[in-house]
């Protein structure tokens, strides 16, 4: 009784916001949009533009999910979190998965219950220096001022990498990005350290990028990837599987302009399969047949999502890296489509 | 009289000279300046002292502020206009203002709706705070709550009405059954409410009809200096009614109702709100049922709401201290019992000397909103602090920002605080 | 009908549990109970269903575990192997820190803002009502906020004070102001306790000794009183309080072998090595905590000035006191009856204030259990807890002093 009047009051006043039962894909579909959890800011992979419209890699992720779920590339909420609250947003229901560059870890993984359903970015902690201050090497950096994020696994990979060196630093924690960036432009820490491609996506705001170097460390390995509750696979399996298919695609040469055409004419079973013309993959996966299709019309394939939002024609400009197609010599390896 | 003076002495002045203005040193400007700022060589130094201060502020800001720059697309075409010489780029201003006013998810065509509620606010506001109008106002402040709520979060017109609805209803049953038995008609009053409102929690989605007048708007889309002003304005007059309970309920002479109320009290004023927050954002939706979680907003509001009804309890406890214990033992002795006595005699006088604290308290909170940019919502200082300063355009940029923050604040908080003065003097029925 | 409310006799009736007076409260109080023990349990039936649903529990073991982090700013031995306990005690030493400097800083200030306000010199009181204002009217999260930059924006870089030939010199040598802190010289004891790594025994030591002086001062003003009061003569006790306070000092500090440890700008390329360092985010935090409250407490002091009456200025002089005789011995001593209890809350609004540290990277408790632990091990419920019962125990603390206080100054009525 108790409930449902909190509740019943609650829905008159349209606030309460809808149920987090086991079977989220029902919520989703129930609710008609997709709340996905993206970092409060940080350009290239998730930032909101002039016009408050979010944009970026972890960005492109959630819509592809809402495209394939809902069939409607635009019907996501998004809901800033921090480094704090961004699990207990998971973990309550408040959000339904969380693309926000988080490292995949054991503990996460295991202790804190979430599932990670796979990479959609290999990244690895590195360090910004100015040009001006001669440091060739992070090693040399014995006595320096660090800034960092805190909330992250940077801090803990810091306190590892300069006691496994033998060299002292002085930690400043800040909260946000924007903040370290001021603190660091400000000469307040000598140096800046968060994940590489933060750095790059935080150098290219600054006035004068070319001022500023990444040193050749990469302290730890960050897989990031989106990430959702435990205990639904169902859920799970969809966020999978349509990250796969934007990887697999890109492999296959499927892109935002040709999936039509191909959908129709391919003569490859793999991607007939992925694009629903041939077995019934949407069906198993409890969607309709296009759900990869629609992923890929309106995000591209991994390699054109990556280009749009980070890549090297981008004021971010990074280069593909670890993160290049299996066939290239990257990482990138989505299991067949089958 | 003036015969024996004309003879004994050598010259009478006949009539009075005309009055002539006093010496430059005693009167005037001059004279003002001596009292006031030289009267003593200690005195003067300390003029000159804060000569020197004003002059360093002034020099400081004025010529920035003046060649400020109020069209521009980046810090860096501000920087090319301004070609070294010091000032402000107020073109962030300009080119952010509605995201700095409304947050920036919130859709920019209905920014008339949020500045339609605020203008509603104000006229629902002048009955509350000036006595002189009519009271038939009050009947608008009632209504404003629910017209606000539908303006702000659109969506279908029936949630609002029906929690109306609700309220009517527990007035009327309230107006029933009060002449019975206070106790009777007020539980009975927030019964009869909250059937109203289980029962509209059933009929409101099938009234919702596929597209409403007003677009919904979901409440995180809130932000800016709207959901510091939403946060605050809903706190206090939610912690108002909440706050006089927990001062009765501390005064009572029923040993569990005052422990629980002390406990609340002191438990809520020993933690800062920034701890409260931390509850709201990573706790709270622990406590509520497995399936269900609610809106970030109303665990904040929630949060908030118990922080200042903890402190606008204890002025409240001040001011049932303050009256004579003579207004008691009148009401007791004209047999009224404790819901009359207090809501006839006790608390008009203790409400009205605790408002001026009261205000303090308002003020207090509404500059305490600004701690949910902690907890990533994107409040004035949330949006200064995150999408603006992170985008590529304005990055470097703080000044200007936080100049804005500050005045709009100010102007505000000082608004209050002056009419709390003028309620005051107002108020003050003694004589002195 | 009967004259006396109290029906005699032992018929009990139902409705007598709300009608009659007598049981009326015990039938309010056992409802109240059951509605309180039906919402907590209902809270708590739903926190374990929550937990369960996501096979978590409630644990504090990972206090014990290594925290895994550094600190930047610690007064007691910590590196990122100790545990979480351990960086939660050096956040409580260091929220207690700032909050004691901005204690005192905001008391001077206030004192010395109130008294202006009341100047007769009309621009210093335009000034500082000025100031009050603008500080009480605007959010101290801002104003954190905005000190912090400055001092970030402003100071020079820890840079300009390097190497050989700096492009500024440290002051006297001593001292140098930079964006990432202040350095100043730091004592330290060359034959005492500990030798050369040093002890916390030799501040012990220095404080016993600083206690016994004041002790001995209380004797010899007492004795001084007791002359006075036989004689009508005070002896002068000027210099052997003096010399009470400072001469045994002087000799332990002289045995310990007090030195002082120099900013070093040659050691190290990035930063200043050796002295104490002060940091920016401290200073931030310190400076804005007391400006704002200063602000607030030049209020308190005003107001409690001005609570004493005017006729007690001049029965003073009626008396024949002397005007500095009449501030200290009739003005003060009432005025800080009006001002202590609000002075109290302000300092309690401080250290409840100083949790805003989050915003400026000083490792106070919210920011090391609050904010890094929790972010680290997840556990937001045990962190939380914690974390509010540090702040409750601190303002219970300080109430009941304030309670003990006000009980002691209250005025004595016959």
């Amino acid at each position: 009784m108790n409930k449902s009047v909190l509740f019943g009051a609650l829905t008159v006043a349209g606030l309460a916001a809808g149920a987090a039962a086991a079977a989220t894909l029902d919520d989703v579909k129930a609710r008609g949009t997709l709340n996905c959890g993206v970092t409060t800011g940080l350009v290239g992979f998730a930032a909101p533009d002039a016009n408050g419209e979010w944009k970026g890699f972890d960005v492109a992720v959630c819509r592809a999910v809402a495209a394939a779920v809902l069939g409607d590339a635009t019907a996501v909420e998004f809901v800033p979190t921090t480094g704090k609250t961004r699990f207990t947003a998971l973990a309550s229901g408040e959000i339904d998965m969380l693309a926000r560059n988080t490292t995949w870890t054991f503990s996460r993984d295991v202790d804190l219950k979430f599932d990670f359903v796979g990479v959609n970015y290999y990244d690895g902690q590195g360090f910004m220096v100015p040009k001006a201050l001669g440091v060739s090497s992070a090693k040399d950096l014995d006595g320096a001022t660090v800034c960092i994020q805190t909330g992250t696994t940077t801090e803990l990979n810091l306190a590892d990498f300069f006691r496994a060196n033998n060299i002292s630093y002085e930690p400043v924690p800040i909260e946000t990005n924007a903040e370290g960036t001021q603190q660091y432009l400000a000469g307040a820490c000598d140096t800046y350290t968060t994940d590489a491609s933060g750095l790059a996506a935080t150098r290219a705001t600054f006035e004068n990028p070319g001022d500023h170097m990444l040193l050749p460390e990469i302290v730890s390995k960050e897989p990031l990837g989106p990430l959702v509750r435990h205990g639904d696979s169902e859920w799970g399996d969809i966020v999978r599987w349509t990250l796969n298919a934007l990887i697999a695609a890109e492999e296959l040469g499927v892109t935002s302009t040709n999936v039509g055409e191909m959908a129709t004419s391919t003569n490859n079973p793999e991607v007939a399969r992925l694009l629903g013309t041939e077995g019934t993959l949407g069906e198993m996966i409890g969607l309709d047949a296009d759900w990869a299709k629609r992923a890929i019309e309106t995000q591209g394939n991994y390699g054109e999502i990556f280009a749009q939002n980070i890549g090297e024609e981008t004021p971010i400009g990074l280069a593909r890296g670890l993160n290049a197609q299996w066939t290239d010599g990257g990482l990138l390896y989505s299991p067949p489509f089958r | 009289m003036s015969d024996t003076h004309a003879h004994s002495v050598a010259f009478v002045r006949m009539e009075t000279i005309p009055q002539s203005a006093p010496p430059l040193a005693a009167a005037g400007p001059v004279r003002w300046g001596k009292d006031n700022l030289f009267a003593t060589p200690a005195n003067a130094l300390l003029t000159i002292a804060s000569l020197v201060v004003i002059y360093f502020i002034l020099a400081a800001t004025v010529p920035w502020i003046l060649n400020g720059v109020w069209n521009a697309g980046s810090l860096s075409e501000c920087r090319e206009i301004l070609q070294g010489t010091s000032g402000a780029c107020f073109a962030v201003l300009t080119e952010r203002w509605p995201q700095l006013l409304f947050g920036f998810q919130y859709p920019s065509e209905a920014y008339w709706r949020p500045t339609l509620a605020f203008v509603l606010m104000l006229v629902a506001l002048a009955p509350v705070l000036f006595f002189d109008l009519p009271r038939k106002l009050l009947i608008i402040t009632a209504l404003f709550p629910f017209v606000a709520y539908w303006l702000i979060w659109g969506g279908t017109i029936w949630a609002p009405i029906l929690a109306l609805v609700g309220f009517i209803v527990g007035y009327l049953v309230y107006a029933k059954f009060v002449n019975r038995s206070f106790a009777v008609g007020f539980f009975g009053g927030i019964a009869a409410a909250f059937v109203v409102w289980a029962l509209s929690g059933y009929i409101v989605p099938a009234l919702t009809p596929e597209e409403t007048l007003l677009s919904s708007v979901p409440s995180r889309d809130l932000g800016g200096y709207m959901l510091n002003m939403m946060l605050g304005v809903t706190c206090v007059s939610l912690s108002v009614p909440l706050g006089i309970v927990l001062a009765l309920g501390r005064q009572s002479s029923m040993p569990l109702i005052k422990w629980v109320c002390v406990i609340f009290i002191e438990f809520i004023r020993g933690v800062p709100l920034i701890t409260l927050l931390f509850v709201a954002s990573v706790m709270l939706a622990f406590l509520f049922p497995p399936d269900q979680t609610v809106d970030l907003f109303i665990r904040v509001v929630i949060m908030i709401t118990m922080f200042s009804s903890a402190y606008i309890a204890e002025v409240i406890r001040g001011g049932l201290a303050a009256l004579p214990k003579g207004q008691y033992e009148a009401a007791d002795s004209l047999g009224l019992d404790y819901a009359q006595a207090m809501r006839l005699i006790i608390l008009p006088q203790a409400l009205k000397i605790s408002i001026p604290g009261i205000v303090n308290i308002a003020v207090g909170l509404f500059k305490d909103t600004t701690l949910v940019s902690v907890i990533s919502m994107f409040d004035i200082l949330g949006m200064i602090r995150g999408p603006i300063l992170a985008s590529t355009d304005w990055n470097g940029l703080y000044w200007e920002l936080f100049l804005f923050a500050c005045v709009v604040f100010f102007v505000v908080c000082y608004s209050i605080s002056q009419y709390s003065q003028w309620l005051e003097r107002r108020l003050a029925t003694d004589h002195r | 009908m009967s004259t006396t409310t109290d029906p005699q006799g032992g018929t009990f009736r139902l409705s007598m549990l709300l009608n009659d007076s007598r049981y009326r409260s015990l039938t309010l109080q056992a409802i109240a109970a059951i509605m309180l023990a039906a919402s907590i349990a209902y809270m708590i039936s739903n926190l374990l269903a929550n937990l369960a649903a996501q096979d978590l529990n409630i644990s504090f073991e990972f206090l014990g575990s290594p925290a895994g982090y550094d600190i930047n700013q610690t007064l007691i031995d910590y590196s990122s192997q100790s545990s979480n306990l351990r960086a939660a005690f050096v956040g409580i030493i260091n929220t207690l820190l700032v909050a004691v400097l901005a204690c005192i800083t905001a008391t001077i200030l206030g004192v010395f803002a109130g008294v202006l306000r009341l100047s007769n010199n009309w621009l210093v009181r335009k000034l500082m009502s000025f100031y009050v204002e603008i500080f009480r009217n605007i959010p101290v999260l801002i104003w954190i906020i905005i000190i912090f930059t400055i001092v970030t924006a402003v100071l020079p870089g820890a840079r300009a004070y390097l190497g050989e030939d700096p492009e500024r010199n440290m002051l006297a040598g001593m001292f140098a102001f930079t964006n990432r802190g202040v350095y100043v010289p730091a004592p330290f004891f060359t034959t005492g306790f500990g030798g050369e790594e040093g002890s916390g025994l030799n501040w012990l030591l220095v404080i016993g000794v600083l206690i016994a002086s004041f002790f001995a001062t209380r004797f010899v003003t007492a004795g001084a009183d007791k002359k006075q009061a036989e004689t009508g003569i005070r002896p002068n006790t000027l210099y052997l309080n003096l010399a009470i306070w400072i001469v045994p000092v002087a000799i332990v500090l002289f045995i310990l072998g007090l030195s002082w440890d120099l900013p070093d700008p040659l050691a190290n390329r990035f930063n200043l090595r050796g002295g104490l360092q002060i940091g920016a985010p401290l200073i931030a935090l310190w400076l804005a905590l007391s400006v704002y409250t200063g602000a607030f407490i030049a209020e308190n002091v005003r107001a409690g000035i001005q609570a004493v009456s005017r006729g007690q200025t001049e029965a003073a002089s009626a008396l024949g006191l002397r005007p500095n005789r009449t501030m200290s011995l009739v003005i003060l001593p009432q005025a800080l009856r009006v001002i202590i209890p609000p002075l109290i809350s302000q300092y309690l609004n401080i250290t409840k204030n100083s949790s805003l540290a989050i915003a400026v990277g000083y490792a106070d408790i919210t920011a090391t259990l609050g904010g890094i632990t929790l972010n680290q091990t997840g556990r937001a419920i045990e962190c939380v807890l914690l974390l509010m019962l540090f702040y409750l125990t601190i303002s219970l603390l300080i109430s009941a002093f304030m309670n003990v206080y006000n009980n002691s100054m209250k005025l004595k009525e016959r």
